[in-house]
């Protein structure tokens, strides 16, 4: 029978032709980009914008701390004392000259972390291009948002409506305190623009072994996520029920290592209790 | 195949002179046979473009939504005027002649390839039998008696045009192309003639339109299911390879070769073989609707009574898509072969496929028995080529003999010895530890340098 087997296997090649005839029905993953966007994710890092309080004071003091965390060295701060006649921000000095170089940075926000008073923090918006070196750096005056707290809308940037929304929120990793745990309880400060942000849920210290036992985070996560940012295979129905069959096939090894451990276990105590038969004897 | 009389034009109406009007003047010249010719002739022209223009359309959208894409979709309504973009862009670039192209061939291959694509679509029927005003003429541009000979005889020149090119432009990928080409072609025209040659076996004609009045009978007088399914499927692996498209095509494996024997073509030359190639492959088409699902007969006779004169057109055109979306389909799903896989599929697979096949239905147009006795002999046959085959690949590797590599056999001498590259020429003459540790102590003073691998 080794001319069928061989045959069998010459026609594997078939299974290509069911896949692809399938791809006609399937949904088209490619989007007309400049005619329709893909809405940003929740904590996307975009340029940066310099923020100000309620009664338009600056919140950046001057210190340079953002300067010195950079890893591009991208950020250029000098410090100034506030005029005492009409001073521009709380502190004792403010930011002077405040510069970022777009075709230096790489989005880290370590800068967002060192800040001590949030004056910067980085918006969602990346849609933008320059036709010289000089452009790309961004001044204090461009990078400082509007007297409605909301980042300029600078003529080179591609911004849609509603590109703005949620993008002066705070994508700190930790809370200003410096704890993980802050779910439910609002550390930052408000988008002027916009009001208080509420809180994310799922962003906390707060963690489901039970639930989440060791699977990939972005499994863990794909409830949560766009459809379009999940793999076709798990959205939907389909999604379930691989989802509960991944869920049965761990369960099924976990009760099979039970076993196999209640199977050892057991072997050692009747060894060790036949030996201690034996030298009883 | 009813003749069927539609509206006399008025001005037709008035002409009175021969009965048919046939471009190869075998019942007589007149003047509105020059006319029914060449209004044929530049309709046949006409469409073809434009039909290759929706291929190339076809083939991009098809295939993106076999990838999750959307394919063109800028130029004109759906992207339909893609080509035409292409195209126009084609035309305004700069035409290159390379500086050691043997320039005559190298202007003349684009119009070799492209040529032959065309005059095969004129010997294929697309449509039944009409008459205007008692002038009957057939719709297709010419009927020659030995109509198929010349879809053979086409194809085999079209090889030309690639040999030519490669050849002609002074470079080695267009000449690997080129080679990879001619031998594929020329290889796959063995199964492929002998594939028609059981299609001439039944009908008895090399007329293409007697092939397809042959077959007029509905479907179970196609020749698809009258030869059984085999020779249908031969003829279409081999035309595949005969097209060079995907998965044998390997003449412009652009992985492989840049872009294989057009690689120094730009330019409108460029946009030629472009061209000849998508208009090959609705030739093509047209050739496997005509030669085994009977042209532009309906599945049963008389499927739908209402027009006998467009009805059959419309099956034609029905049938050639459903090729055309084959080999979509065919470039979508499946990857390109290796040049010896190539080779073994067409000299040890077709060609005795055929071969039998084509014995088998020989005997039995002669007498059924015959045909069973066939059958014996090609089983036989088989088993027999199959084990030959088997003794061939499977033969294991002696130790000191020579060391397999994949299927081939490869000399010992070419592999040279070890795994630290070729053996040395003469034995290191130094006293120190022979073997690989030499070439890292230090050479005693006046011996010569151990032979080390980089040194030389």
């Amino acid at each position: 029978m080794g001319f069928l087997s061989d045959l069998k296997e010459d026609l594997h090649f078939l299974g290509g032709f069911k896949l692809t005839f399938e791809h006609l029905a399937r949904p088209r993953v490619t989007r007309q980009y400049p005619d329709e966007k893909k809405p940003k994710q929740p904590r996307q890092h975009g340029r940066h914008v310099l923020n100000r309080y309620e009664d338009g004071m600056e919140k950046c003091i001057g210190c340079e701390l953002c300067a010195g965390v950079c890893p591009a060295d991208c950020i250029y701060v000098r410090g100034l004392d506030n005029p005492p006649d009409h001073p521009v921000s709380p502190g004792e000095r403010y930011g002077f000259v405040y510069e970022i170089n777009y075709l230096r940075c790489i989005h880290c926000d370590l800068c967002v972390e060192a800040c001590p008073t949030e004056a910067i923090t980085e918006s969602k918006l990346f849609e933008f291009s320059f036709t010289n070196r000089s452009d790309a750096i961004y001044t204090r005056d461009e990078l400082l948002v509007d007297d409605d707290g909301r980042p300029k809308h600078l003529p080179w940037e591609d911004w849609r409506e509603g590109d703005d929304r949620l993008t002066s929120g705070w994508m700190r990793a930790t809370a200003p305190a410096g704890s993980a745990a802050y779910e439910g309880e609002v550390q930052w400060s408000g988008e002027l623009g916009y009001g208080v942000r509420a809180p994310e849920g799922g962003q906390s210290a707060y963690r489901d072994d039970a639930a989440t036992g060791t699977l990939p985070l972005r499994e863990v996560l794909e409830a949560h996520l766009l459809d379009e940012d999940i793999p076709f295979e798990h959205r939907g129905m389909r999604g379930r029920v691989w989802r509960a069959q991944v869920s049965a096939e761990r369960n099924k090894r976990k009760l099979q290592r039970n076993r196999d451990r209640l199977r050892e276990l057991r072997a050692a105590r009747s060894a060790r209790k036949a030996s201690a038969d034996g030298s009883g004897r | 195949m009813g003749a069927a009389t539609i509206a006399a034009h008025p001005a037709l109406s008035l002409l009175a002179g021969t009965t048919t009007a046939d471009p190869l003047f075998a019942h007589g010249v007149g003047w509105f046979v020059w006319v029914v010719v060449v209004i044929k002739v530049l309709v046949a022209f006409a469409v073809l473009l434009v039909s290759v223009m929706l291929m190339i359309w076809f083939e991009r959208k098809v295939i993106s939504d076999m990838q999750s894409r959307i394919g063109p979709n800028r130029a004109g309504p759906w992207g339909l005027l893609q080509t035409l973009a292409d195209g126009t862009k084609l035309f305004f670039k700069e035409d290159l002649l390379p500086e050691r192209a043997d320039l005559g061939v190298f202007k003349l291959a684009p119009y070799l390839s492209l040529l032959p694509a065309l005059l095969i679509f004129t010997v294929i029927p697309v449509g039944g039998i009409i008459s205007i005003s008692g002038h009957t003429f057939e719709l297709q541009v010419a009927d020659p008696p030995v109509g198929i000979l010349l879809v053979l005889a086409m194809s085999s020149i079209a090889v030309y045009g690639v040999m030519l090119a490669g050849w002609a432009s002074g470079s080695k990928y267009p000449l690997l192309g080129a080679v990879r080409a001619s031998a594929q072609m020329i290889s796959y025209e063995a199964a492929l003639g002998m594939t028609v040659v059981t299609v001439v076996l039944i009908s008895g004609t090399l007329s293409t339109r007697g092939i397809v009045q042959s077959q007029s009978g509905g479907v179970w007088d196609w020749n698809l299911i009258r030869l059984g399914i085999v020779p249908f499927v031969l003829f279409m692996v081999s035309i595949t390879a005969e097209l060079t498209r995907p998965p044998f095509d390997l003449t412009e494996a652009d992985s492989e070769l840049v872009g294989g024997f057009n690689t120094e073509y730009s330019s409108i030359r460029f946009a030629l073989f472009y061209l000849a190639e998508f208009m090959n492959t609705i030739t093509m088409s047209a050739v496997v609707v005509t030669l085994f699902l009977g042209g532009p007969d309906g599945p049963v006779p008389r499927f739908i009574p209402t027009s006998d004169v467009w009805m059959p057109v419309i099956w034609f055109l029905l049938k050639t898509l459903v090729f055309l979306f084959v080999y979509v389909w065919l470039r979508a799903a499946l990857p390109r072969l290796r040049y010896d896989q190539l080779m073994d599929l067409g000299w040890k697979r077709l060609i005795p496929l055929t071969l039998g096949w084509l014995m088998i239905v020989a005997a039995v147009v002669v007498w059924h028995w015959w045909g069973l006795l066939a059958v014996v002999v090609a089983v036989v046959a088989g088993g027999l080529l199959r084990r030959a085959f088997a003794v061939g690949t499977e033969r294991q590797p002696q130790p000191g003999g020579p060391t397999s590599v994949g299927r081939k056999i490869v000399p010992t001498a070419l592999l040279g010895v070890g795994a630290r590259g070729a053996p040395p020429r003469v034995a290191p003459p130094g006293p120190a530890s022979p073997g690989p540790a030499a070439s890292g102590t230090p050479a005693a003073p006046g011996t010569p340098g151990a032979p080390a691998g980089g040194a030389g």
